[in-house]
């Protein structure tokens, strides 16, 4: 392979936190939902985020070839080597925040694992093919309720339209293409090269919700993949991390 | 999927693991088992794609498994994950969907089609119970990853939908 397996490692470790701290964030709605089948809806997409980050989780440790375990990257690395998009991280806020991250991280997640489905890198192509399939069903959920909401009674548009400009800061970095990303060229999409794609889902979305697509040209927060991150990540791992720390050899 | 007539006695065995979730089908009738290999040694090689990657039934599925063959006398068997090609609803076998549908889950209908089209209308769905194709999604998300929630408009029951994948 011409891609350097440490460098393929870091990748995969990057999506693996990404799909793991969003998933979950998800699963603090778990019991919460506003009526039963949103409940079961959003656990079930924290359930296949976390499936999808055991996968990573597993390919990053064998690259790592260090010893380390899928449990040990992920809970036994601290924030600073976290290395996913701050998007994922934010707080719950309410049904609508948690759907316009949700939409938002959803599209990103689509249209990035129809590119990774065509690397010639065997392990990530064939996770990517399969969390392909689940994700075209989380990115029909979400952008139904960004419809549902927007086009909906006047609060529930104000309050969604508000949603999607107070997280719009954290979209660019979605989109930005790292050195780690250049190094992996050949092997992974470059993520401005989908970009494109992207923001003409959110036109195709939020026209059908009646909602303003933000500027594409503001200013966007970044830092997470550099392990620079808000608050609010230290508090998440906190609480996932506690069990595996406190009792390192436990069993279930 | 190949199917070696000298590797029946195998595909016998596996036949009889069912999904946990859904204990009406075997996993070889839900399309789960790719392969079955001989080594020269005589040990086993059994592919087995996963449904979902979160899915927790996996674990247990490959489990019962290894007890299934090692209770058959296959002592040493290999279960080897198949992630490429992604399992599809499409393998589900004609005899797993009958079974599906008399156990109250309304089965696959067509096949895993192209997500690309965000707003399909989602398909025909026949009620398991009184067979009227006069039913609604009630959400994309059910009890278990591989199922929706259905409502039958005239008999007015809630039924599982083995949703396309």
């Amino acid at each position: 392979m011409k891609w350097a397996t440490c460098d393929l490692a870091d990748y995969a470790l990057r999506k693996a936190d990404d799909t793991l701290v969003l998933g979950q964030r998800l699963s603090e709605w778990c019991g919460h939902g506003p009526v039963l089948e949103q409940d079961i809806a959003l656990t079930n997409v924290a359930l296949d985020l976390i499936g999808q980050a055991r996968g990573y989780y597993q390919m990053a440790a064998a690259w790592r070839a260090d010893g380390s375990t899928e449990d040990d990257l992920a809970y036994r690395r601290d924030a600073h080597l976290y290395g996913n998009h701050l998007l994922v991280e934010l707080p719950n806020g309410h049904w609508g925040d948690t759907l316009a991250r949700q939409f938002f991280f959803d599209a990103y997640n689509f249209f990035l694992l129809e590119q990774l489905s065509k690397s010639p890198v065997p392990e990530l192509s064939a996770l990517a093919q399969k969390a392909y399939k689940e994700v075209s069903y989380h990115a029909q959920f979400s952008a139904e309720w960004i419809i549902r909401l927007g086009d909906g009674t006047d609060e529930s548009h104000t309050k969604i339209q508000q949603s999607v400009n107070r997280l719009w800061a954290y979209t660019g970095e979605l989109f930005e293409d790292t050195d780690l990303d250049r190094k992996l060229d050949g092997a992974v999409p470059l993520p401005s090269t989908f970009r494109a794609d992207w923001l003409q889902k959110m036109r195709e979305v939020f026209a059908l919700a009646t909602l303003e697509l933000p500027d594409p040209n503001a200013y966007m927060q970044k830092g997470g993949l550099h392990g620079r991150h808000t608050e609010h990540l230290g508090y998440i791992l906190a609480e996932m991390q506690y069990l595996p720390r406190a009792y390192p050899d436990a069993k279930w | 999927m190949v199917r070696n007539p000298e590797d029946s006695d195998v595909w016998n065995i596996l036949e009889s693991v069912l999904d946990p979730e859904v204990p009406a089908v075997s996993i070889v009738e839900l399309g789960m088992v790719r392969f079955v290999e001989r080594a020269p040694g005589g040990n086993l090689r059994v592919g087995i794609s996963p449904t979902y990657t979160g899915c927790p039934a996996t674990d247990v599925i490959v489990r019962s498994a290894r007890e299934a063959l090692e209770g058959a006398g296959f002592a040493h068997t290999e279960i080897q994950t198949v992630l490429s090609p992604p399992w599809t609803t499409d393998w589900i076998t004609e005899e797993g969907r009958a079974k599906l549908e008399a156990y109250g889950i309304a089965p696959p209908v067509g096949s895993s089609a192209d997500k690309r089209s965000l707003f399909a209308p989602s398909p025909a769905v026949r009620c398991p119970r009184c067979k009227s194709l006069h039913t609604t999604r009630v959400s994309n998300f059910g009890s278990t990853a591989c199922k929706a929630l259905f409502q039958c408009d005239d008999c007015r029951e809630p039924f599982d939908y083995f949703k396309c994948l």
